[in-house]
């Protein structure tokens, strides 16, 4: 879809020529900026607001006007919006959704844009994300972790150790846990595999994979080895060889597993930190559960991809200077930490994962912001032609090989020689 | 060959046997006809089960507090019904006046795609064999194939000329565009339909042309007006795309745009406020369909003429 629209795009873009934007300048000299956030749940949406308000009252020549946008077909939206000149000036997003459109030029680079006290609290690998062509495209401001939501109960009755931040599982020791998990009609976990890439991918990280190679000449190539199959090669044992995983979830969707999750038909379900939010609003009462941290790899290592939500600024908008103001205000600390805790996730900030408030054991954000400094950019969202790989690729080849219709084998042939078909369409 | 029994008339069955055979005869088909048509009726049945369960799992998902939603073993009838779902649709989204904003653009689509489709339709009726009619038709098809994403770019760059962006009635415009070919060939079905002898015999009764259309033509042809209308009303009821496109100002945004609100990222939803405010989204398509179904009926033309 993305992939058909850009096309769209490119050649009609080519045909026609959009015009330059009106300058929404008010009488006086007071100017509007429009700001499309992606804010949906109820406490986020809330805090968006509250801070919006907070800056037009402080700030009556430069007013913001708050516009409600949705994840769903945002893509597209933008892209159409970019394309007629159209676009909002500050706008919400995810690192994985910028590539095209940092590199077709529709978004400002922000060096020059922010001040140092925002590029400071926020960490280079953490920067890196939002990264393109040498440019900063976006300010990244929250990110999820990948955590294990486990049933406390089941845990305490199978005596299986407790990881903790400071020691995880490895990743054998997490099937020796699954496997003391399963029993009574219990699995001991459930993928939930409609979209197997981005979680095969970004937990590949703690193994060492990187599925990815940039070569000298500053393409990339894809590659599939020994450490690279080391997650996948779990998940695929656990569904298909000592059956502690339920293949029921194959197609289903994180929240479609919290069902069973709450029957006890599963003890653990690996989910985004925002998930929790699901599990406190839906669990039964009494239901006792914990967050877990991910299993890590050799030596402990618990990297994991992930692609941070960013603040970005239109290249087409007339005042960008006054957008990367706003943008400082609404990323403050203190800011920063409300629209974490309003959309259940990690701030990217330094002093923002120090607050108090993401400290504590409640809900499993202390395990949450303990995981903050191993995050690292998702392999793949700098990679031009990576949602066609992800589609066309990717996608079909890993369910295939979850579900046992192919193995290891084609399963890396596919990725490989398909996949690299399709980067270098890309990269001439 | 039998051999000739006493009493016997012949070689042909006694008329108490004539009798019994008949009874037997019509009996043996009532009975077929009788299992084929309970064999229709849950078929029938079937059918509407299928097509009604998704609202009625809407309906009672909008009743459900979130611990029900999430429940392993979901029932039909909540256990404990909640409104709660409809307060925080309400209380979170302007449901209203994106409601009143669907309507507006789905009336007013429909109007005026009736209004353009119907004069056209009779034309290309009248005169099918045409090479213009059939280079319309031809055309009409074709232009169903154009995906929303080939065409949403120049289109929204033309509508950026006219200011028409983020209006409604930018949005009605490309409703009506979208819904005209259908609408055209849909309405030119109904319209062959008319017997041109109906029209003829008004004429020899001395009815003059525009008489001929209003009395005898268009009575005729509404139920396919309505049929139309409510086809143009829903698919514009139901548009998403160009609405998410083309509206940039949250006053003005459809029905649609704002359920996607309740919608996050990977598919994650607030469900039971989601379910609310689609069921709220789905009432005024089934109120105009259960207003104006009986209007939509066949069988207006027959006995009209003796073939």
């Amino acid at each position: 879809m993305r992939r058909r629209t850009l096309l769209a795009a490119s050649a009609t873009g080519a045909l026609l020529s959009g015009c330059a934007p009106e300058r929404r300048r008010g009488t006086g000299g007071r100017i509007t900026l429009r700001f499309q956030s992606l804010a949906w749940q109820q406490e986020s949406v809330v805090a968006n607001k509250q801070l919006v308000g907070e800056w037009n009252a402080a700030h009556p020549d430069i007013r913001v006007e708050y516009v409600q946008g949705s994840w769903d077909g945002v893509h597209d939206q933008l892209l159409t919006s970019f394309e007629g000149g159209e676009a909002p000036d500050i706008i919400h997003d995810a690192t994985d959704d910028l590539a095209d459109f940092a590199y077709g030029g529709y978004l400002a680079d922000l060096t020059d844009l922010l001040p140092r006290r925002l590029k400071d609290e926020i960490p280079p690998r953490t920067w890196q994300t939002a990264t393109f062509d040498g440019g900063v495209h976006g300010v990244p401001f929250l990110q999820e972790p990948r955590v294990l939501i486990a049933n406390r109960t089941l845990l305490e009755r199978a005596r299986v150790r407790i990881p903790t931040a400071e020691r995880p599982w490895s990743w054998a020791e997490f099937e020796d846990a699954a496997e003391e998990l399963t029993r009574d009609g219990t699995y001991g976990v459930a993928w939930p595999l409609k979209e197997p890439v981005s979680a095969t991918l970004n937990l590949s990280l703690s193994t060492g994979g990187k599925v990815f190679h940039r070569g000298t000449d500053g393409k990339v190539t894809v590659r599939f080895d020994a450490a690279d199959q080391r997650v996948p090669r779990v998940i695929h044992d656990q569904l298909g060889g000592d059956r502690t995983a339920a293949r029921t979830t194959l197609g289903m969707g994180g929240s479609d597993t919290l069902p069973g999750f709450f029957g006890g038909k599963y003890a653990m379900v690996p989910l985004g930190f925002s998930y929790r939010q699901q599990v406190v609003q839906q669990a039964p009462k009494g239901f006792a559960w914990t967050v877990l941290p991910s299993p890590a790899g050799p030596g402990g290592d618990q990297r994991q991809g992930v692609s941070p939500q960013t603040l970005s600024i239109a290249a087409d908008s007339p005042y960008q200077r006054e957008a990367a103001r706003f943008i400082d205000f609404f990323l403050r600390p203190p800011h920063m930490v409300r629209l974490a805790r309003g959309d259940w996730m990690l701030p990217t900030g330094r002093t923002a994962l120090r607050d108090p408030a993401l400290r504590t054991r409640r809900h499993g954000w202390a395990t949450g912001t303990s995981l903050a400094g191993q995050l690292r950019p998702a392999p793949a969202q700098t990679v031009r032609g990576y949602p066609e790989w992800k589609d066309k690729v990717a996608t079909p080849a890993l369910q295939e090989y979850y579900s046992g219709a192919i193995g290891m084998g084609e399963l890396r042939e596919r990725l490989v020689d398909d996949g690299n078909l399709v980067l270098a369409r890309y990269q001439r | 060959m039998p051999s000739p029994v006493p009493g016997h008339r012949g070689p042909g069955p006694s008329p108490g046997e004539v009798r019994h055979h008949r009874t037997a005869g019509r009996r043996g088909p009532t009975a077929r006809r009788r299992a084929a048509r309970t064999g229709q009726y849950l078929a029938l049945l079937g059918y509407l089960v299928f097509l009604a369960f998704p609202l009625l799992w809407l309906v009672s998902t909008a009743f459900k507090p979130p611990r029900e939603l999430a429940s392993l073993h979901p029932g039909w009838i909540p256990d404990h019904p909640t409104l709660d779902n409809f307060r925080q649709a309400f209380d979170e989204q302007p449901l209203l006046r994106s409601a009143g904003n669907s309507l507006i653009a789905s009336l007013a689509a429909a109007v005026i795609t009736v209004a353009i489709a119907t004069p056209m339709a009779y034309v290309m009726a009248r005169h099918h064999r045409s090479a213009l009619s059939r280079a319309a038709t031809g055309w009409i098809v074709v232009s169903q194939a154009f995906p929303f994403v080939l065409v949403i770019i120049p289109l929204f760059l033309v509508l950026k000329e006219v200011r028409l962006i983020d209006s409604l009635s930018g949005l009605i415009m490309v409703y009506v565009v979208w819904s005209l070919p259908f609408a055209l060939w849909m309405l030119a079905g109904y319209a062959r339909a008319v017997p041109r002898e109906l029209e003829e015999a008004a004429a020899v009764d001395g009815a003059g042309r525009l008489r001929v259309l209003v009395s005898v033509t268009m009575p005729l042809l509404t139920p396919g007006i309505v049929a139309t209308a409510l086809f143009a009303f829903i698919t514009a009821w139901n548009e998403f795309f160009f609405a998410l496109v083309l509206l940039k100002s949250p006053r003005k945004q459809t029905m649609p745009i704002i359920l996607t609100h309740f919608i996050g990222t990977e598919g994650v939803a607030d469900l039971g406020p989601l379910a609310a405010a689609s069921l709220l989204a789905t009432l005024p398509s089934l109120v105009l369909f259960a207003l104006i179904q009986r209007r939509i009926t066949s069988g207006t033309l027959a006995g009209a003429v003796k073939h």
